[in-house]
Parts: C-alpha cells; sequence; structure tokens
C-alpha cells in the first residue's frame, strides 16, 4: 500500500488545453501547481486525439484537394501517392512535438505532472492510481484548491457498441489505420464532416448520414449551404433525416440499416455495406469515475459539473473549467476559463467569465466560423437584427486563389449596427472570424469596421466590405440597383 | 382593452417592488381605484388605475420588480357596454411584426453566379481595376462650378424640378462619417471591450449606469474611472450597500461555521444602506454633544398634556414637539444648518424654509417624513402632525411626498433608552439632531444637591459647511431653549 502524500496549493486535473493553461497560469502566479492526468503525453483530447490531430490531416487533405484543383489553372500532378505510415509518423510527430513542448513548458515552471488517474476521496484530498478506477497505489494528494479540467469522450450509442474493428469513434479515425474503401459517418456535426473531409481526400468513398434534416445543426443555414455544395461532390452521398438503425458485422464489412427520421418523408436508403463506420454523434463530458460524489460538487443531468461564472463549482475546494464545465466544448474556451479559475484562486479582483462570443470554427474545406449571435438564434430568440452578406464572387483574392465559395455575413443591432455577430464560410473561415469576435467583444459597429482599412487584396477584405453594407447597405464590390 | 402601464412616479423613480396585488382577474374596477401596492424609494404608494372596467389578466405578482412603464394589468372597459366581442379582438390579433429580412433577401439575390466552379471571366470586376459603370454615381459634369464639387448629389437650380419620385441614388448620398450613437435596443449589450467590463467589476461599478451616463459612446477604460470619480464627488448614486469607489470584497461561506439563513434585502433597506453610505462618504461627519435641563419642560409638557387631554383631544404632546420648534428657532439664527452644499457650484444654498424631517422606526426599517413650515406652526399643531404623519408612516401608507424637501433632520431614540449616538447627516442635509432618553442626576445648583432632568443631545453635522464651534455654539442654543420653555415658547 502506498503511503507517499503529495501536498499542494493547487492541483489541476486534466492537462488538455484548459488544465495545463491554468497550472503554468498558476505557476506564474507563485502558486504551488501540481498537473494529474492518466495520459502517458499530456495535451489532453485536443493534443492527442482531437484539435492538432485532425488538423494536421486536414492539411494534407488540403493539399491533395489543390493538386485536383490545379488541373483548372494548367497544372496536373497526377495522382497523389499516398504513404500512410509516413503520414501517420507525419501526425504523431506533429502530436509529440507539441506534447514536449507542454512538458518543456511544465517543466521550466516548476509543475510537477503526475501521471495517473485521479479520484476524489474527499473535497481536499485526492487519490491516485495506475490504473482507472483501481487500488491508489500512487498514494494521495492534498491541495488547497482543486481545478477540475477533465474535459470529454466521444458519445457512445449503446446499439453501435457492437465490439467490431470496423465500427470506430474519431479516436480510432485519428489513428490512420488504414484508407478504407468505404467509410460511413454517423453524425453531420463537425467531427463527422472534418474526419469525412480527411478519408475523402485519402481516397474512401465517404457517405454521411445525419438526423436532423441539415449538416451541421446550429450553423446558420447560408453558411452551411455553401458548405454542403462542396461537399455534395466530395462526399459520395450525404443522408439527411436519416436514422441508423442497426450495425451488422459481416467480418469482412459492416452492414448498416437506415430509417428515415420521424416526422421525414421519402423513404430510407437500402442496407449498406461499408468498410469502416465512424461514430461521430457528440461527446460527453467527462465527469464520471472521479469521486465527485465524494465532495459537494454538482453535476447536471447531462453531466457538466454546474459552475458560476467565476469557474466556481458548488464544492469552495473545487473549481472547474473546459468540456467538463459546459458547452460549448471548445479548447479555447477551457484556456479563456483556465486563466478565470486562476484568477479567481489568486484573489484577483474583478475576475469573471463574460465573453461575448466564443467563435466556433469548422474546419471543413471550405471552413464555417461564427461568433456571438447567429442569425438562427436571433430568430429563435425573438431578437430584432440585421443581416448583410458579402458574398465571395466579389474578392478579387478568392478568385485568385480560384475559391469564390465564400460568405462573410454580419448580423448587427437595427438602430446601433452594433456587430453582435458574425458567419463566415470559405478558405480560411477559421483565421478570419478572429476579427469578428475582437469586434463583437469590442463593441463596434459595422461603421467601424467598414471605416477601417484593410489590406489589399485579402480575404479579410470582405470584412470589411460585409461590414460596409451593414453600415450603409452598399459596398463598392457590390452593385444593387437603386430601389 | 387597455394595458394599465407603471406610471411615472416621480423623483427619478425608475423602478419598484410589487408589495401587493390589489385586484384579481375578473374583478372589475373603477376609475382611479388602487390596483397594486408598490415599494419605491422610501416608501408603499398605491397605483391607481385612471380607468374603470373588468380585469382581464394581472402581468405582475407580489415581489415582483417592475420598471415604469411596465404593464400592470389589462382592463376591458366597461363604456359603451360593448361586451368585447369579435370586434374588440381583431385588431389584437392582426399580426405586427416589423419588416425585416428585407436586406438579407436582397444580398443574397446580389450573389453573383459563382458557387467554386464559374469561370473567372463570370466573376465580378476584380478588386484592382474596378470598371466605370454607366449608372455609377459619375465624376462631376464639366459645367460643374468647380467650388461646388461636394454635393453633385444635391439638386442644382436647373434641374431642381423633380422628374419622378426616385431619382435613384439616394443610397450614395448616405452622410459620410461613422453615423449617429443612437440609444441601446433593449437587450443589446452594452458597448464595452472585455478589460473595460473587468475594470468595472473589478471597481463595483454597474455599466448599464456608465452607459446611462455617457448615451451612445462605447465605454472605455477612462468611461470607468471618470465614473468613479464623479460618483466619489457625489453625482452619481452609489451601488447598492457600497459607498462610491468601494470595493466590496467577497464575503466567507459562514456556513463553514454555523447554520445560516439568508434574506432578502428590501427596496427600503437597499434605498437606505446607498443614502447613508453615500452620506457617510460625502460629507465629513463631525458629532457634538450636549445636554438640557428639561425638567421644567417636562412639568410643562404633563401640564399641558393634562389640559389638551381634559379639553377631549387625543393629542400626544411629545417632547419631540419642543424639541423640532427649538430647532428651528437655533436654525433662523444659524443659517448654515438650514442648507445644503452644491460642490459642483462651490456654493451653499441656504434654505428660506423649514421642513423638519423626523425619523421614524417602523418594522419594515427607518423612513424620514417631513413635517413642513415648522416655524410657522404651533407646538400644539406640530404635535398633532407629528402623531398622524408618524402614525401613517408605520402602516407605510405614507406618498413620496411627504418624505421629500427636508433641511433638517431629528432623530430620537429616547424611547428606547442609551445616552449618546452619532447619527448620520440624512444628505444632502448638514446637520442631524439626535435625541436619547432623558434621565434624572443629581445637579449641584447653587451649592444645593438637587434632581434635574438631564436630556442628552448629541448632533451631526457636515465639517466642510459648518466649524466646531459653531456647531457647539448651535447645540447650545438648543439646549438652551429647551431648558428655559418660557422662553421657547416666545421666541417661536
Amino acid at each position: 500500500m502506498a503511503t507517499n502524500t503529495i501536498e499542494t496549493d493547487l492541483v489541476v486535473i486534466g492537462a488538455g488545453p484548459g488544465g495545463y493553461a491554468a497550472a503554468f497560469a498558476a505557476a506564474d502566479r507563485g502558486i504551488k501547481t501540481v498537473l494529474v492526468d492518466a495520459d502517458e503525453r499530456p495535451g489532453g483530447v485536443c493534443l492527442n486525439r482531437g484539435c492538432i490531430p485532425s488538423k494536421t490531416l486536414l492539411h494534407a487533405a488540403r493539399i491533395i484537394a489543390e493538386t485536383h484543383e490545379a488541373k483548372a489553372m494548367g497544372l496536373t500532378f497526377g495522382e497523389p501517392k499516398i504513404d500512410l505510415d509516413a503520414l501517420r509518423k507525419w501526425k504523431n510527430d506533429v502530436i509529440a512535438k507539441n506534447a514536449n513542448g507542454v512538458r518543456q513548458l511544465a517543466k521550466s515552471r516548476g509543475v510537477q505532472i503526475v501521471r495517473a488517474w485521479a479520484r476524489f476521496e474527499n473535497s481536499t484530498t485526492l487519490l491516485l492510481s495506475s490504473q482507472p478506477g483501481g487500488e491508489p497505489d500512487q498514494g494521495r494528494l492534498t491541495y488547497r484548491h482543486a481545478i477540475l479540467a477533465t474535459g470529454s469522450l466521444p458519445a457512445r450509442i449503446p446499439a453501435f457498441d457492437i465490439g467490431s474493428p470496423r465500427v470506430i469513434d474519431s479516436t480510432g479515425a485519428l489513428d490512420l489505420p488504414d484508407i478504407p474503401k468505404s467509410l460511413l459517418v454517423i453524425g453531420g456535426g463537425y467531427i463527422g464532416l472534418e474526419m469525412g473531409t480527411v478519408y475523402a481526400a485519402l481516397g474512401s468513398e465517404v457517405t454521411v448520414v445525419e438526423m436532423t434534416d441539415g449538416l451541421l445543426p446550429g450553423a446558420d443555414r447560408d453558411l452551411v449551404r455553401v458548405l454542403a455544395n462542396r461537399l455534395k461532390k466530395d462526399f459520395k452521398n450525404i443522408y439527411l433525416s436519416t436514422k441508423v438503425t442497426r450495425l451488422e458485422d459481416t467480418l469482412k464489412s459492416v452492414r448498416v440499416h437506415f430509417e428515415k427520421a420521424d416526422n421525414a418523408t421519402g423513404s430510407a436508403p437500402p442496407p449498406t455495406e461499408f468498410d469502416r463506420v465512424l461514430v461521430a454523434v457528440g461527446r460527453t463530458p467527462n465527469s464520471k469515475n472521479l469521486g465527485l460524489e465524494n465532495t459537494r460538487v454538482k453535476v447536471t443531468q447531462r453531466g457538466f459539473v454546474e459552475i458560476d461564472n467565476q469557474c466556481r463549482t458548488a464544492d469552495e475546494y473545487i473549481l472547474a473549467i473546459g468540456d467538463v464545465a459546459g458547452e460549448p466544448m471548445l479548447a479555447h474556451k477551457a484556456h479563456y476559463e483556465a486563466v478565470i479559475a486562476v484568477e479567481v484562486i489568486a484573489g484577483v479582483k474583478g475576475a469573471a467569465k463574460d465573453a461575448r462570443a466564443i467563435p466556433a470554427v469548422v474546419f471543413t474545406d471550405p471552413e464555417i466560423a461564427w461568433a456571438g449571435l447567429t442569425e438562427t438564434q436571433a430568430a429563435q430568440q425573438g431578437i430584432a437584427v440585421e443581416v448583410a452578406k458579402f458574398p465571395w464572387g466579389a474578392s478579387g483574392r478568392a478568385t485568385a486563389i480560384g475559391r469564390n465559395d465564400g460568405l462573410t455575413k454580419f448580423i448587427v443591432a437595427p438602430e446601433s449596427k452594433r456587430i453582435l455577430g458574425v458567419g463566415i464560410v470559405g478558405v480560411n473561415a477559421g483565421e478570419l472570424i478572429a476579427e469578428g469576435t475582437l469586434a463583437i467583444e469590442m463593441g463596434a459597429t459595422a461603421a467601424d469596421v467598414g471605416m477601417t482599412i484593410h489590406a489589399h487584396p485579402t480575404l479579410a477584405e470582405t470584412f470589411m466590405e460585409g461590414a460596409e453594407i451593414a453600415a450603409t447597405g452598399s459596398t463598392t464590390h457590390i452593385y444593387r440597383p437603386p430601389r | 382593452m387597455k394595458d394599465f402601464k407603471l406610471p411615472d412616479l416621480g423623483e427619478n423613480i425608475e423602478s419598484g417592488d410589487i408589495v401587493q396585488v390589489l385586484v384579481k382577474e375578473g374583478d372589475v374596477i373603477s376609475p382611479e381605484q388602487p390596483v397594486v401596492e408598490i415599494e419605491t424609494d422610501k416608501a408603499v404608494v398605491e397605483v391607481p388605475c385612471p380607468f374603470g372596467g373588468r380585469i382581464v389578466k394581472v402581468h405582475i405578482q407580489p415581489g415582483q420588480k417592475v420598471k415604469v412603464g411596465a404593464t400592470l394589468v389589462t382592463v376591458e372597459e366597461a363604456e359603451g357596454a360593448a361586451p368585447a366581442g369579435p370586434a374588440a379582438e381583431a385588431p389584437a390579433q392582426a399580426p405586427a411584426k416589423a419588416p425585416e429580412a428585407a436586406k438579407a433577401a436582397d444580398a443574397e439575390t446580389a450573389q453573383p453566379a459563382v458557387a467554386g466552379k464559374a469561370p473567372p471571366p463570370a466573376t465580378p470586376a476584380p478588386p484592382t481595376a474596378p470598371p466605370a459603370r454607366a449608372e455609377e454615381p459619375a465624376a462631376p459634369r464639366p459645367e460643374q462650378p468647380a467650388a461646388a464639387p461636394y454635393d453633385i448629389l444635391k439638386p442644382e437650380p436647373a434641374a431642381a424640378t423633380p422628374t419622378g419620385p426616385s431619382p435613384g441614388r439616394s443610397k450614395v448620398s448616405r452622410p459620410v462619417g461613422p453615423p449617429p450613437q443612437p440609444k441601446l435596443a433593449e437587450g443589446e449589450p452594452i458597448p464595452a471591450g472585455p478589460a473595460t467590463r473587468r475594470l468595472a467589476r473589478e471597481l463595483g461599478v454597474d455599466l448599464s449606469e456608465v452607459a446611462a451616463a455617457n448615451p451612445g459612446e462605447r465605454l472605455t477604460e477612462e468611461h470607468i474611472k471618470r465614473f468613479v470619480r464623479e460618483r466619489s464627488a457625489g453625482l452619481h448614486a452609489a451601488p447598492a450597500g457600497a459607498g462610491p469607489a468601494v470595493h466590496v470584497p467577497p464575503l466567507p461561506d459562514f456556513a463553514q461555521w454555523g447554520p445560516v439563513e439568508r434574506v432578502p434585502f428590501s427596496s427600503l433597506q437597499r434605498k437606505t444602506a446607498e443614502h447613508l453610505s453615500a452620506s457617510w462618504l460625502i460629507a465629513p461627519h463631525v458629532t457634538q454633544c450636549d445636554e438640557a435641563d428639561v425638567t421644567e419642560l417636562e412639568a410643562l409638557r404633563k401640564r399641558f398634556q393634562q389640559s389638551v387631554a381634559d379639553k377631549g383631544k387625543p393629542i400626544k404632546l411629545t417632547v419631540t414637539a419642543f424639541i423640532l420648534k427649538a430647532a428651528t428657532v437655533a436654525l433662523k439664527e444659524f443659517p448654515q444648518f438650514n442648507a445644503s452644499l452644491d460642490s459642483a457650484a462651490g456654493q451653499l444654498v441656504l434654505k428660506r424654509y423649514y421642513h423638519l424631517g423626523v425619523a421614524v422606526d417602523t418594522p419594515a426599517g427607518l423612513i424620514v417624513p417631513v413635517i413642513r413650515d415648522v416655524d410657522k406652526k404651533t407646538i400644539l399643531q406640530i404635535a398633532n402632525e407629528m402623531n398622524e404623519v408618524a402614525e401613517r408612516t408605520r402602516n407605510r401608507k405614507i406618498g413620496i411626498e411627504e418624505l421629500r424637501g427636508g433641511t433638517f433632520t431629528i432623530t430620537n431614540l429616547g424611547g428606547i433608552g442609551g445616552t449618546y449616538f452619532t447619527p448620520i447627516i440624512n444628505y444632502p442635509e448638514v446637520a442631524i439632531l439626535g435625541v436619547s432618553r432623558a434621565r434624572e442626576v443629581p445637579v449641584l445648583r447653587d451649592g444645593q444637591l438637587a434632581t434635574k432632568l438631564m436630556l442628552p443631545l448629541s448632533l451631526s453635522y457636515d465639517h466642510r459647511v459648518i466649524n466646531g464651534a459653531d456647531g457647539a455654539r448651535f447645540l447650545r442654543r438648543v439646549a438652551g431653549l429647551l431648558e428655559d420653555p418660557e422662553l421657547l415658547l416666545l421666541e417661536g
């Protein structure tokens, strides 16, 4: 039986983008900090099984796609030769490089990383184990403050848990075991579409099945439409308003049975065989098996830890950040909360969450990004807004790169023309949205943005011209006949 | 059908808490019948509905905070005996949607035919070389005088006769420069960046108050700092429970040391807290103490009380009535005590009226009704009025008007006990007189030991306006008048 007990001022449970950011911020304030994570490498889902590896593969996919697009410019490369082992190694090297960076940063700050499964014995003590749910063979850890940053896991649907190696989740898909000839993606959300894009570029015939009547539920339809137009060409099939009722492993493939969603018309596709099935039906907060029942932390029905605007849980010793602490489950939200949680612990006056815009980016091709109020939300909540759109067909730079499939839209307050929301679809939308987020946080009006000089020729000009439309109703590169 | 909305209650009151709803759905009310009781500022007021009819809907409930303009009840007017049939209903069902999305639709139709594979020539003009279009608001006409090229869209004398209602291009004539910044729409976030918002929290500033003080502006950290400076100078009301620029540190979890209960801090209590905090922070307080020998006064009071009672009038003749009179005499002689400091204007406002506030202890909290023109009233009249007003105050039936306009305040804790205390000035007044319980003390007079009834007096004053010597003089004068009731009756 282990007898050692670690004592620390702060323990951060989970070394993802929220957890390590919190640990570093605390260490920078001179708080003695221990970071606990069961993973071999720090970085959490984001670095090991999420954002970073998926973007690495999406970049490869983009290059492949560009070799095809180049044909229109008179450049022909022939079909790419894909060395999957080398690609996998490249991806793993990216992960390793980043993880080493995190380790290095922890070391230089004096943050101790403990590799263990942590479970609360009570509000101020953690049991550390080398096995999930196992004996505390690594002893105990007592602390004055804990920040819970355990993230989330791919959501699982019991009916799809058929124990087949051909049925995988996002983690399995990122492992890149092979390039299946045919791949079914269950779920038309951002994970399914991003992974579908990767596999389609690598040569798989990708089919997406989505239960609701559109891809990317929650995003504005006009943005999704631009993406859907391209995916229709890149993917073999997109089944909307369709459910998967049953998966059967035939030992060669998976036979998938479909059914129309409730209230949907038309007939479902016939049972079809796929080499592989990717289940991407969302993520679920990782709040189980942590011994939270031994603390006063409150957990919602959906498994999120309840926090206030200072990231404090119902247990005064424990704060929570990131995916486990609520939607949206995004790494950058976790990072934002990490800094605030540490400030709260350090007693910084005024520290509280009050973000008005959390950018969301779908790294498909083209990318979709939005921040602040969406047109859909405005309609649902009955908020009076004006919407202005700048189609990328009118952007010189978009034309130069052969990617006019884009749209920049503004959601503004009708009177003040204050920017309440921004939505972008197009190449690099994920980078462009940063300006929209800043505009919203700073309370910029459409006129402020419209009168800010944007470099030419850039895609960012679409932001300026869209704002001009929102402010004045017209802009240089769009002619609208007088009414 | 008619909505009755919370009317303007005056005195900058923007909202109140519903104490009681006096009607229910289905009730028939007559015009001017009170429908709700609202707690505002320092009073509970009944709000009458100017029109009568049947209450169709009650939109509020007790405990709710309502703003001026909020709908309280919907009344179906009885007039005309129209049974509110389809004719009355129809207009209410008419859709009242604002025309929207027209702009969005336009933008979409303006989308050039592209979507990925459109050949480059099909796309609109490349930004580097926009082709001049025929219908573009073109260059100035040759005959245009060179001096006036900046209003080419303004109709010239020759072309002044409009050929049609829409010569077009009205959009281009839009004024250049940032659009005027109108007031924020309901629910629209206050324009302020994250660092500004944080500073506001840090300094305990309500952003909406800063926004109200700077309409149409995007708030910066400078706005917040200026607001705090101005608030310290008394230009803005302090936040609930906190004084100007005072950060209230977070409370510990008291439950860790034992059971606690949390009860609401009522609107009246909040107002009182704000008011007292502001006074404490704005006016440097000094409290001067003295005592008055009221042996004679007490004898006189008892005698009068008896004679008043004999006449069958149930007037309670209190010492406070005499003190009000004595204070008024002193206020006339020391005008700076009956004043307010206008620090912005650099002036002392001397008031030529003598309206004295009397603090009344009620179950809900401290309320200070004002007795007007004390100098023109007899002690009996004052006593009579005080009894009546105190009674209504305790029953929370006092009007807001009756709480305003005081020039000096008296707070008498004699009924409870104690000797001296340090009352807080009822800002923007500059002095307050605290009265404690009179007690019999042995006093040496002319070598003789005698028993005298001594009344402890505590005068707090605003040291910015009143110096210490005048403070002592004023209080001695009040005490002197109380010690010599005949003089008081002569001078009062």
